[in-house]
């Protein structure tokens, strides 16, 4: 009896987080995707009556959105090379190699999370302003890039921590050097975990909102022209916004979901 | 092929001494096994001529080339590792031919050698699978013909067989040796297990504490341990050690054990004063009343194993295994009397522990 009793709490705790998190996603799928007019109905419809692209048109179409839009996805994929490009031979090194001071290097490396990024766009925008990369993609992409690296580094080395050193070992005695072992086997392998990494990277810098709002004024990221015309905003565009925010991680997450979870015939975690 | 040569290999991880000042001559051709418990060194002498391991002092020779800093890939040597690191995400196939491919064979030259590897260990059906659709045994024979199928100087197995159970084990044995005299590669394989050990290689070479301890024949490791050490870990059950004392006031050498007394004949290099007898459980007699030379001696456990029984004795304080026929049983708490093959008697040093007239630490004779 208390089995089944546990049985339905367990699966009744579940239905309620997966509402909490389903429930919003999907009313601003709903009105991003239904006439302006149908927004401001009241009561809610739960089911889509007339399926438009009106409203995500008008969002569209006003004015800054289309240009913030490419400056977002610019700002992520800079975001996630140079995340990447310093946080995987980091997180190789972390997981490979016994050095004086990895201890202390991974606490450190955890402790840049303790400044909050309120803390840390002022004095950047400061310093931006003295380099002239204010109010530039590529200040904002190094802003996120301080954000994401601890997560990219701390990711991928357990990534390569989970990958036995004898594989690489076999592969250098049967003709590969240090590189080409890495290159060959390593790095195959490490690729659903990185992927994840990369997944994870993109997302940050796609959402995140406040340093790109300080440390931009023209040259806006979505999310920090969203903001910025929020409270003049009439309600379609906030929900058109919102769904452009959410439908990049949602798309994301279901495509490399497979690429993750089976590669090579196996369940992979 | 080639001989391989250690001289006076040091390595070191921190303060603890991982190989101590060793040297090993293996012959063209030959299976040599490093045999030694956990931690004695014997995987981190295989990873120095791997390559894998930069060592602290000394030098590897392969062939008559001075190996000592070469990277593993110029070596010419193919190891077999305990976890078999089979690529995962490579086709049977792909793994075996890996070696093949990194030196730009061409790609008949990759096929037809992929396939007569394969052919060596059985697997033949199984060049279109990945790893992760194996079981451990097939994972093992993909792992030794990766190694094969490139051509090398030397094979270097690391403890191949220790993730098998215990049937398969057995069963691989005897075919990675049939295999390897096959080949005639000059092999080198570390294992823990001291039947794997005695039942595949030429020449044993017992390690302990980073030191090579003794390098010879199975029979001789066996029969004639060089020190306590490779007496108690070789053999089951190990050797008996009994503690006695080497008179020779007037006339011949007697050898006090306990209560009995006998003469000691072919204690050649043995000192009077307290030495300890060394003998092994079936160059044991049983003898059912005293007679001349024998060992008065208790019964404390039988134990039937089907082929030989093990008794369980005590003389004095010592408790000593000996093996016999089937069908003696003697009853617990009785008396029987014992008597030691002269010839099989090993006498060691009780400081030392090492024993006495053995030759120098082996290994230096090739």
């Amino acid at each position: 009896m208390s089995a089944v009793l546990q049985r339905g709490l367990l699966y009744g705790g579940a239905l309620l987080l997966a509402l909490w998190v389903i429930l919003p996603i999907y009313f601003i799928a709903l009105a991003a995707f239904s006439t302006p007019e149908a927004v401001y109905d009241y009561p809610k419809q739960l089911v889509p009556r007339d399926v438009s692209t009106e409203t995500l048109r008008f969002f569209l179409n006003s004015e800054g959105v289309l240009g913030s839009l490419w400056r977002s996805i610019e700002v992520a994929a800079l975001t996630l090379a140079f995340s990447l490009g310093i946080g995987t031979p980091a997180g190789y090194a972390l997981a490979r190699f016994v050095f004086r001071g990895a201890d202390t290097f991974r606490i450190a490396i955890v402790s840049t999370r303790a400044f909050p990024i309120v803390i840390l766009s002022i004095p950047l925008a400061v310093m931006f302003l003295r380099w002239g990369i204010d109010d530039s993609i590529l200040g904002v992409s190094l802003a996120h890039t301080a954000l994401a690296l601890p997560f990219a580094v701390l990711v991928t080395s357990s990534v390569f921590a989970g990958i036995s050193v004898e594989l690489e070992e076999a592969a250098m005695t049967l003709g590969c050097s240090r590189l080409t072992a890495f290159l060959k086997i390593a790095l195959p392998l490490a690729l659903p975990g990185l992927a994840a990494a990369a997944i994870f990277t993109f997302i940050i810098s796609w959402n995140e909102v406040f340093a790109a709002s300080i440390l931009t004024l023209q040259n806006r990221t979505l999310p920090a022209q969203v903001l910025a015309v929020l409270e003049q905003s009439p309600l379609p565009y906030r929900f058109a916004g919102g769904f452009f925010m959410l439908a990049p991680s949602l798309v994301v997450i279901f495509v490399i979901r497979k690429y993750l979870f089976n590669m090579w015939g196996r369940v992979v975690r | 092929m080639a001989d391989v040569r250690f001289e006076a290999i040091r390595k070191t991880f921190g303060k603890v001494v991982a190989v101590d000042d060793v040297d090993l001559a293996v012959p063209d051709g030959e299976f040599t096994v490093l045999l030694g418990p956990s931690g004695c060194g014997k995987t981190t002498l295989l990873r120095c001529l791997a390559g894998l391991e930069k060592v602290d002092g000394g030098r590897v020779l392969i062939g008559s080339r001075d190996a000592t800093d070469q990277p593993p890939r110029r070596r010419r040597i193919a190891m077999v590792f305990q976890s078999y690191a089979v690529f995962p995400h490579m086709r049977v196939y792909d793994n075996i031919g890996f070696g093949l491919k990194m030196q730009k064979t061409k790609k008949a030259t990759v096929k037809e050698r992929v396939h007569s590897a394969a052919e060596l260990l059985h697997i033949e059906e199984l060049l279109d699978r990945y790893p992760a659709q194996l079981s451990g045994g097939q994972r093992q024979r993909v792992a030794v013909a990766r190694a094969i199928a490139t051509p090398n100087d030397v094979l270097l197995m690391d403890e191949p067989l220790s993730n098998l159970d215990a049937l398969l084990r057995m069963e691989m044995r005897a075919e990675l040796k049939a295999l390897l005299q096959q080949l005639g590669t000059t092999t080198i394989y570390v294992t823990h297990d001291q039947v794997e050990a005695l039942s595949m290689g030429d020449r044993v070479a017992v390690m302990n504490a980073g030191r090579i301890v003794q390098a010879d024949t199975p029979l001789a490791v066996y029969d004639r341990p060089a020190d306590m050490f490779v007496g108690g870990f070789i053999g089951t059950p190990p050797m008996n050690f009994l503690e006695a004392e080497v008179s020779a006031n007037g006339g011949a050498p007697h050898v006090r054990l306990g209560e009995s007394s006998f003469p000691l004949d072919d204690g050649a290099g043995v000192r009077p004063g307290k030495v300890v007898l060394g003998i092994r459980a079936e160059a044991i007699a049983v003898e059912q009343e005293r007679r001349d030379g024998t060992i008065q001696a208790t019964v404390v456990v039988v134990e039937p194993l089907g082929s030989h029984n093990l008794l369980t004795v005590r003389i004095g304080e010592d408790l000593v295994k000996v093996s016999t026929r089937p069908d003696v049983f003697p009853e617990p708490a009785s008396d029987l009397w014992l008597r030691f093959e002269p010839a099989r008697i090993r006498w060691m040093d009780p400081d030392t522990r090492a024993a006495f007239g053995a030759p120098a630490p082996a290994g230096t004779e090739a």
